[in-house]
């Protein structure tokens, strides 16, 4: 969350709503490591990163959906056996990743 | 629009460098609850927010406290209550640790490159040069700090605070300036102690060593010539040969192109 800290506090005084979302569990082969974050805004502005860019379209309508809920989740990317995922990290991890608004 | 606490405090605990650990439940009624600890002085704990249980606080404030010293980031499993061997509520921790530290010895134009490349990868930058004309803000603006000393005086104040993740340029090509300066660095636990030179200079240089009392073994530490072969010229391609090894060092790995090796990209 550092490196996306002047964007949170700049869209915090703009009064924006937005939802954080960080990488908490990482299988396989990853190119980012927990604690990676990435944040959107209400009106789609974007900081930050937490795959290679395999999956940070996708996170951007999770976030949205967040917002719009107001419900907190966990979003898996990455590919399995049982189940068939739309988006998957090109370097053939997964990712488990916290997605919840910023109102804490 | 809503308060947040934790956050603005968490952020302004990051501005000032101050080491922070902060856990958030990830499942049930209480997922997003948060709980956030750092150590205002060695021996005191400072506890913000909550995770709703006064027991579970107490336990992964302790567990916090633990990830945060190692500087690891994960999920951990715990019962509704802190119970260790359950597994109910999973509670992703997430530790802020202080920047790794670059001391620069010598304020040359390799090391006016090497701030820069340094600063990308969230160093925090020390300078250090005896000679006051040259440790200048105005020559490095993006160091956080330009110290004017010897640097082995410097080391004498912070090398029992450095760690393995650390790293030490000596960049100096005087050795009036820089055996002191390795020996000092050489009594530290960094993880990488880089010094400029030609094969010439690191010949002379080595023998100057063996005479301050440097054993073999010390010697090995050392990364002389610095960097990697990669046919570095000017100050910057320097900067990012030597802020390869630095990475390679600590990742253990072979340094040599991906197109020429075969296994996992990432650990």
């Amino acid at each position: 969350m550092r490196e996306i800290l002047k964007d949170l506090e700049r869209w915090r005084r703009q009064g924006r709503r937005v939802a954080i979302a960080r990488v908490v569990d990482l299988e396989g082969s990853g190119p980012r490591l927990p604690g990676a974050s990435m944040a959107v805004t209400e009106d789609g502005q974007v900081a930050g990163s937490v795959s290679g860019g395999c999956v940070e379209g996708a996170v951007v309508v999770e976030a949205l959906e967040v917002l719009a809920t107001g419900d907190r989740r966990m979003v898996t990317f990455g590919y399995s056996d049982d189940e068939a995922f739309a988006v998957g990290l090109t370097c053939g991890g997964t990712i488990h990743l916290f997605i919840e608004p910023l109102d804490w | 629009m809503s308060g947040t606490p934790i956050f603005d405090r968490l952020a302004a605990l990051l501005r000032d460098e101050v080491p922070v650990a902060l856990a958030t439940v990830l499942d049930g009624e209480r997922a997003g609850a948060k709980l956030m600890v750092h150590r205002p002085a060695a021996d005191e704990v400072e506890v913000d927010g909550t995770l709703g249980d006064e027991d579970l606080d107490r336990v992964v404030a302790r567990d916090a406290l633990g990830e945060l010293a190692a500087g690891r980031s994960g999920v951990r499993h715990y019962g509704e209550h802190g119970e260790a061997r359950e597994d109910s509520l999973r509670v992703f921790i997430e530790a802020f640790a202080a920047p790794p530290r670059m001391l620069l010895f010598g304020a040359v134009d390799f090391t006016l490159a090497l701030v820069r490349v340094a600063k990308v990868l969230g160093y925090r930058v020390t300078v250090c040069d005896a000679r006051e004309v040259f440790a200048t803000t105005q020559r490095f603006p993006l160091a956080d700090e330009v110290v004017v000393d010897w640097p082995d005086r410097l080391l004498a104040e912070v090398g029992p605070e450095l760690r393995r993740r650390d790293a030490i340029c000596v960049l100096t090509h005087d050795v009036k300036f820089d055996v002191p300066a390795i020996v000092a660095a050489l009594r530290t636990s960094v993880g990488y102690i880089g010094v400029m030179g030609s094969r010439r200079t690191h010949e002379d240089r080595l023998g100057r060593l063996v005479e301050a009392g440097v054993t073999n073994e010390e010697m090995a530490r050392l990364r002389s010539p610095i960097g990697l072969d990669i046919g570095a010229r000017t100050p910057e391609e320097t900067a990012i040969s030597v802020m390869a090894e630095i990475i390679a060092l600590r990742t253990g790995r072979s340094a040599r192109a991906l197109s020429d090796t075969d296994g996992p990209i990432h650990d």
